[in-house]
């Protein structure tokens, strides 16, 4: 009994990071309908920014809040300079352009800082603070993810821009028509998902260690989680990760092992993208043929 | 075809004869790989260029064959040329089998169902209740064949005629299929998937025999992979396999049975020049050159060969007209 409890605190620890990286995904996808392969690789470079200024001598959260900022300024650039040109191309071209995105990160780090495997420092204590069955780390990256989400929230909810961002993500023709600017909505909302991908890669660094090709399999959680709450519904992505993350901790240790853990995901992914593509709390799209 | 275009294919496969005569052994290795790269970028042509679904993923049934080809020749003393039928047939299942549920996926998820399988792969060749016979993450090794018949060819040299010749084969059966009433039908479901069915075409069966017939040809590139480079195992079948398969294809050119030969020598021979600057060089110029091409040149080499070809006829007519 002690041991399933275990087991569904850590999960919902890990469950709290993919959370954070598929209500990136989301945000992105409800603003423009893409998918964004490349959110692990954006949020692993910001992470690897962060191991820079923590080992340049900057004591931890400065160095957080900085890299939150960069990975947004980052997040902005890549939609002006490398999404902007393929907004209304096919979606072979879109996928090229994200997959492109991806290798080109990935390589890039790969080359500044080396493949070779780095560790991360996490800001929470050694010993646990919250009782011996989540690591104090565990506890903090829930606690990290729902300030995270708190804040999306309440800007979202209550900020004439995070009402303006929604108008373009809804329905960008009459978003336009009262002035709004669509264009730099989209980027707003890539910046933002960078954003808050870089804080799942700071909050999953200190578990998987910092390489390259760190968010692989991270990634493919989110994508579940977000299949699973429904693409196109934060909330959904939120509650998806939590499941997705208690889910594979559970299957990991009593059922199949962990080295099929990553198999959980594929056959979640595709388990709802053919059974219920609109997930648990996904709009039902219905096309007129 | 028109006779230009028999007297093109005549001469590039005289000097693909010659060529191990000419070069070193490596690089006679080299070449082998480019035709074997050849085959699989053909395979994941026809379901990408010319039926229009996005895999990301085909660096599994690559991997498939591969492994198919080793488990076969390491267990159970099959000769090499035999597991190719094998792998072939493996494959061709494998993927009809995939095929069924992603026919209820487009674009998009397509391209994110695939790539999960793709990322997920390595781990499940790992799984340790089937390490008896992938041999977990040590892999298989293999060895080398030796000509048969007394030729006088070394291995390299046999093992690149062998695959210079399964290529011609799997070159013309995609020719033919792809000029016949299913390559039509795969172009029709791309283009206009309604018309397509309205005018009686299966699309369910189409897609997923297309989807079959690319990851067949992608499964036997895998196996005469795993033979010339004489080793499997897990870590070598990343994510990264299938981007370098989408990578030749776009680079080589989409809808373009030619294209798949433009891709498969780029992506051999483009790192083997980069990696000369960093380990990480080959796959920031693969990104790179990706971006530029879907920006400025989306038909691919095999699109700008056809312009430039073109273009120079066109000026050779206008001069020959004039007086």
């Amino acid at each position: 009994m002690q041991e399933l409890l275990h087991q569904v605190l850590a999960g919902l620890a890990t469950g709290g990071i993919y959370a954070s990286l598929a209500l990136a995904l989301v945000m992105i996808y409800q603003a423009t309908h893409l998918v964004n392969f490349a959110q692990g690789e954006m949020a692993m470079f910001a992470t690897y920014l962060a191991w820079s200024l923590i080992n340049a001598g900057m004591p931890y959260w400065p160095a957080f809040l900085l890299t939150v900022v960069l990975a947004f300024v980052l997040g902005v650039v890549i939609e002006r300079v490398i999404i902007r040109p393929v907004e209304n191309a096919p979606v072979l071209a879109v996928v090229v352009v994200f997959i492109a995105l991806l290798v080109i990160l990935n390589s890039v780090t790969g080359w500044i800082y080396s493949y070779t495997i780095k560790s991360f420092p996490s800001p929470f204590p050694a010993e646990p603070i919250f009782g011996q069955y989540v690591t104090s780390h565990q506890g903090g990256a829930i606690g990290v993810t729902l300030v995270v989400l708190l804040l999306l929230f309440l800007f979202f909810r209550y900020t004439p821009l995070g009402l303006a961002m929604r108008a373009a993500a809804q329905n960008p023709d009459s978003a336009r028509l009262v002035g709004i600017r669509v264009g730099w909505m989209l980027a707003l909302g890539w910046g933002l998902a960078a954003a808050v991908g870089g804080v799942a890669g700071m909050m999953v660094a200190p578990i998987v260690f910092l390489d390259p090709n760190m968010m692989g399999g991270v990634l493919l959680y989110a994508f579940a989680a977000a299949l699973v709450g429904g693409i196109d519904n934060p909330a959904g992505a939120v509650f998806g990760g939590f499941l997705v993350g208690v889910l594979e901790n559970l299957l990991g240790a009593f059922v199949i092992g962990n080295e099929l853990k990553l198999a959980v995901a594929l056959v979640l992914i595709i388990g709802v993208l053919v059974v219920k593509p609109s997930g648990f709390f996904g709009k039902v799209l219905v096309t007129r043929v | 075809m028109s006779r230009r275009q028999m007297i093109v294919v005549a001469l590039v496969l005289l000097a693909a004869c010659m060529l191990p005569f000419v070069v070193s052994n490596y690089r006679t290795f080299q070449f082998t790989l480019a035709l074997v790269y050849a085959i699989a970028l053909l395979g994941l042509n026809m379901l990408t260029g010319y039926n229009g679904q996005i895999s990301l993923g085909h660096g599994a049934f690559y991997a498939i064959g591969a492994y198919t080809a080793a488990i076969l020749m390491d267990q159970y003393g099959v000769p090499y040329w035999a597991t190719i039928p094998a792998a072939a047939v493996v494959c061709l299942i494998a993927g009809f089998l995939f095929g069924l549920p992603a026919l209820r996926l487009e674009g998009l998820y397509l391209a994110l169902a695939t790539f999960a399988l793709a990322v997920s792969l390595p781990a499940l060749l790992k799984y340790h209740h089937l390490e008896q016979w992938t041999g977990g993450v040590q892999g298989i090794v293999l060895l080398k064949p030796d000509a048969p018949f007394g030729l006088p060819l070394n291995p390299d040299q046999w093992l690149y005629f062998f695959t210079l010749a399964i290529t011609v084969l799997m070159f013309v059966l995609a020719w033919n299929i792809l000029r016949g009433r299913m390559g039509h039908a795969m172009v029709a479901i791309r283009d206009q998937h309604i018309a397509a069915e309205a005018m009686g075409i299966h699309t369910a069966m189409v897609k997923s025999m297309t989807f079959g017939i690319s990851a067949m040809y992608t499964g036997i590139a895998g196996a005469l992979g795993a033979i010339a480079i004489q080793f499997v195992a897990p870590d070598s079948f990343n994510i990264f396999v299938s981007i370098m398969l989408l990578v030749g294809v776009v680079i080589g050119g989409l809808a373009s049975i030619s294209g798949a030969i433009y891709g498969a020598l780029f992506i051999q021979f483009v790192p083997n020049i980069a990696d000369a600057i960093s380990k990480a060089a080959p796959w920031a110029i693969f990104g790179i050159f990706l971006l530029g091409f879907v920006y400025v040149m989306p038909m691919g080499i095999a699109g700008a060969v056809r312009m430039a070809v073109a273009r120079l006829t066109r000026k050779a007519q206008n001069q020959a007209a004039k007086p």
